[in-house]
């Protein structure tokens, strides 16, 4: 094989619809593999807690749907990471159950599913810190201790190519990954295939987040990547979007501390040497890349665990002296919560929006609010019951707030609604750590099956 | 040469959480003379930044003039990790907006 090409029609599978006229265009530059990521730690911990996904169903079968027709009407194969935002097992079984839908409805001939599984028991990691091996942190997060496993409800393994590689040797088809690093689904086919890793794994950097590698700025757009043994070539397919080599080089670093570098299970991606070159209008070509393997291959580690349940509310603020004091205004309600449960057992929180709401301690503007304010409260506590209450006093007794120059006296904040809503739970990130492994395997079951037999 | 706001100088200024535990900073440029202009003038240091966001320039994890790209980037810390109930940008998308009138000598 010369080379190989791969389309990538969505950087986040699901999110948001794929467009099609350009995945159309990807479909007659005959690519001999459809791949896209599905996963992303964006979303924030609750869908992981919570063992959902964030993006409706209907957007993920409508993709799925796009893709499995192209791929089996090709016959070339489709593969999918990080099923459903999280990439869980219940999210793997979520998709793989559409795909075999999907091929029902349509009719489609035999044809081979492998499909695997993500996440890691907690006693698996248990066993580890019990052996006395490291759970090492990551960007801050200190080394993991038994009480912050115990704090987690779920976890799931950051895979690298080697499950995707080993579908592939069985025959796939089709693949479902469970939660994996956005890139190894793209470098996986092209080391498979005898492409070096060098060039294998800058591949899937550059296609992860499809035509987010383009300009002018256009998500959801299909892109074409294409290895052969000295360089990689990246084609924006939108008739109006281009990749430059500024578009090109741009995207590495995008949504990473170091543009640089870029950690797998089993090695790193160093993009230092990296050479970028317009091949034609649509086309950079990329020469330069490094694959390092590590000699101990470290599976990166998500958790989330549940915090409490959660009501949330709103308020706004238009006199310019309450504005101006507003803190006062929560000081008060959270004196009320604190006299009715205590100091501790529940959180309670407060954007106040016109002021410093989006950037909390990061705005330099917090001491000039706007006209007027709106502010968000959430209670946050171990039953349904009691965040509702923490969440309505929290609110409701700014109403009551006690400012001693104020001239309304019939009440300190407007109410858009008299209540407060139940939301869903509060997750937060426990593990975000790197596990040891002899076997880069262990921690991913694969399953091939045969549908529509 | 007086002083110009960046956004009049950058394509691209945005925010974006890289990982769930930072967020990154990322300022791109059209051509490398204003790349250059904006990188000799000192305006965008990590001690800079450390006094527009008013941080300790520890939590300042990186800071890259990348060459490639034309662009310099920096990442910050957050205080709690993405998504932690509290946390107003989940996705880190909207932390951007006090480098845009930075002023470039």
């Amino acid at each position: 094989m010369q080379s190989l090409k791969i389309i990538c029609p969505n950087g986040h599978l699901g999110f948001a619809p794929l467009r099609p006229e350009s995945f159309q265009l990807g479909l007659n530059a005959r690519p001999d593999y459809i791949a896209a990521d599905s996963g992303s730690d964006d979303v924030g911990p609750v869908p992981l807690g919570s063992d959902t996904s964030t993006s409706p169903k209907a957007w993920q079968r409508q993709d799925l749907e796009y893709m499995l027709l192209a791929s089996r009407r090709l016959g070339v194969p489709m593969m999918i990471g990080s099923a459903g935002d999280t990439g869980s097992n219940s999210r793997v079984d979520l998709y793989v159950a559409m795909i075999k839908d999907i091929a029902r409805q349509h009719g489609l001939a035999p044809f081979k599913l492998g499909s695997f599984y993500s996440e890691v028991p907690r006693e698996r990691v248990r066993l580890a810190l019990r052996a006395g091996q490291k759970v090492a942190g990551l960007d801050g997060y200190a080394d993991l201790t038994e009480s912050e496993l115990d704090a987690t409800d779920r976890i799931v393994a950051m895979a690298g190519v080697h499950p995707y590689v080993a579908l592939l040797q069985q025959g796939a088809d089709v693949i479902i990954g469970g939660r994996s690093s956005d890139a190894a689904i793209f470098a996986a086919p092209a080391l498979h295939h005898g492409f070096a890793a060098d060039q294998a794994y800058y591949l899937g950097k550059v296609l992860e987040c499809a035509s987010f590698c383009a300009e002018p700025y256009g998500g959801k757009e299909t892109v074409m990547g294409e290895i052969t043994a000295n360089d990689v070539r990246v084609t924006a397919m939108h008739p109006d979007q281009r990749c430059t080599v500024a578009s090109v080089s741009g995207h590495a670093m995008y949504e990473r501390s170091n543009p640089y570098e870029e950690f797998f299970a089993g090695g790193k991606l160093d993009m230092t040497h990296c050479h970028y070159e317009q091949l034609d209008e649509k086309t950079t070509r990329v020469t330069g890349s490094r694959f390092l393997p590590d000699a101990q291959v470290r599976v990166k580690l998500e958790g989330a665990g549940k915090v409490g349940e959660r009501y949330v509310g709103l308020c706004g603020i238009r006199d310019p002296y309450t504005v101006a004091h507003v803190d006062q205004v929560i000081g008060w309600a959270r004196e009320q919560v604190r006299q009715r449960f205590g100091d501790s057992g529940y959180q309670l929180h407060y954007n106040v929006y016109g002021r410093n709401g989006v950037m909390g301690d990061l705005e330099p503007l917090k001491d000039k609010p706007g006209h007027e304010l709106c502010v968000f409260v959430q209670g946050v506590a171990p039953t349904a019951e009691m965040a509702e209450e923490v969440a309505m006093i929290g609110l409701r007794q700014m109403f009551y707030a006690r400012l001693p120059d104020v001239k309304g006296t019939a009440g300190s904040v407007a109410f858009p609604l008299d209540e407060v809503l139940h939301a869903s739970p509060a997750y937060r990130w426990t593990l975000n750590h790197t596990l040891a492994v002899t076997d880069p395997m262990e921690l991913f079951d694969t399953h091939l099956v045969t549908v529509g037999a | 040469m007086a002083a110009l706001p960046l956004n009049q100088l950058a394509k691209t200024i945005r925010s974006k959480n890289a990982g769930v535990n930072k967020i990154t900073f990322d300022i791109i440029f059209r051509d490398k003379a204003s790349y250059e202009r904006v990188k000799r003038s000192g305006a965008i240091t990590r001690e800079a930044m450390a006094r527009l966001y008013a941080i300790p320039s520890e939590r300042i994890s990186d800071f890259v003039e990348y060459d490639p790209g034309l662009a310099i980037k920096f990442t910050v810390y957050r205080l709690q990790p993405s998504g932690s109930a509290g946390d107003g940008d989940i996705f880190g998308a909207q932390q951007y907006a006090p480098l845009l009138d930075l002023p470039i000598p």
